[in-house]
């Protein structure tokens, strides 16, 4: 097994602490009266800026934290609490999303770095997520597919869409200011 | 860093974590299993009793931990509302509401040094197989530290940004930037790591 380097903990880490701070940029709301954040933009990041195994684990370190007892979702909500209600998908999906946004990241190396990230928020951080979180509220509300696509995914796709948009646009700005330095096409 | 622990000491902080959190998947299941009216209301009487033991100023605490519940609740309501299963909707709300408060209970009384214990004690068995858990250890308590840090770099990029513009509010835009800033900390922070030693200290012990 390939030894991990002080370089991919400390990035990890570091992009756990971005998803965090990114929580906190003030949200805006959404025509259909949905708050944004720019916390998924967080997590879309973590897969496109640092492939798919770093970005799935600084996902899932930040996950851990909140858990754990540390206020970083935004509005400042965190704790176990968290796991139990029935969007609660949409939180345990963040490793799962970000890894997808790595692996399509790094499969599209041929392409552009906007158009790879643009297919990689969108395939992780919309498609890969919203498929665990609607299994999920399935589960545990209970509810059947069509209540959980209604009252679970539909209100939140439009700032998602924004998100992913934005997430290439950050990704590209990146590849450009620091020219071969995104660990995801390193 | 601020944790969701209560400031008022309570009978549960002094209850061992690992007991804590083994009562909380015990009570979250029977909540889940439990399908009458009667029973989740119940269930909820008690939770708001444990509540109350600590005093008021905890259980209002409590009460605003769960305001985000709310809207999901309120959700929920008008959806069973809309397709006529009252009866159904009732126990999946006072279920949501009393599964969260619990969850609640437990974060709101358990020390972030004692959860961090507990987790440590969960990778026991890793180690024993021979895998490290340091760079887990050194990664939460580097998040930790660089939200902060982060938090403060962003404040300065949306300062300056401000300073620049003239809308008021930079939102999204600083998002680049703040990438940038972490890819940056993270290889200044990875040399000194390095220099310092690196994760090789555990090999040591």
């Amino acid at each position: 097994m390939k030894r991990i380097s002080e370089r991919d903990v400390v990035m990890i880490a570091l992009f756990a602490a971005l998803v965090a701070v990114l929580g906190l940029v003030p949200k805006l709301t959404l025509a259909s009266g949905i708050p944004i954040t720019a916390q998924t933009l967080g997590i879309m990041l973590c897969g496109t800026v640092l492939g798919a195994w770093r970005g799935a684990a600084a996902a899932a370190l930040f996950c851990l934290l909140t858990l754990i007892g540390l206020p970083l979702l935004a509005g400042g909500r965190g704790g176990l609490g968290v796991l139990l209600t029935p969007w609660a998908g949409f939180f345990v999906g963040f490793p799962v999303a970000a890894f997808v946004a790595g692996l399509v990241m790094e499969r599209m190396r041929r392409l552009p770095v906007a158009v790879g990230a643009a297919a990689g928020a969108v395939i992780g951080g919309i498609v890969a997520l919203y498929a665990v979180a609607l299994v999920w509220y399935m589960v545990a509300k209970p509810a059947d597919l069509g209540e959980a696509v209604t009252i679970a995914a539909l209100p939140f796709i439009p700032g998602d869409i924004i998100k992913a948009v934005l997430a290439a646009l950050v990704t590209q700005a990146l590849a450009k200011a620091r020219p071969g330095a995104l660990p995801s096409r390193g | 860093m601020i944790t969701l622990t209560s400031p008022v000491e309570t009978v549960f902080h002094r209850v061992p974590a690992g007991v804590k959190l083994g009562l909380l998947c015990v009570a979250t299941t029977g909540l889940f299993l439990l399908g009458s009216l009667a029973g989740q209301l119940a269930a909820l009487g008690l939770v708001a009793a444990l509540y109350a033991l600590p005093g008021a100023r905890f259980a209002r605490a409590g009460l605003a931990a769960l305001r985000p519940v709310a809207l999901f609740a309120a959700l929920i309501a008008v959806w069973h509302l809309a397709t006529g299963t009252v009866a159904e909707g009732a126990v999946i709300v006072l279920r949501l509401v009393s599964a969260v408060a619990l969850a609640n209970l437990v974060t709101m009384t358990t020390r972030l040094s004692d959860m961090l214990a507990v987790l440590h004690g969960l990778t026991a068995p890793l180690r024993r197989l021979g895998l490290r858990t340091r760079p887990l250890e050194l990664a939460i308590s580097l998040v930790i530290r660089f939200i902060p840090v982060l938090s403060a770099k962003g404040a300065a990029l949306a300062e300056s940004y401000r300073a620049r513009s003239p809308r008021r509010r930079p939102g999204w835009r600083i998002a680049a930037p703040l990438a940038g800033v972490a890819l940056d900390d993270a290889e200044r922070v990875a040399e000194a790591l390095r220099a310092r030693g690196g994760l090789s200290e555990g090999a040591k012990r």
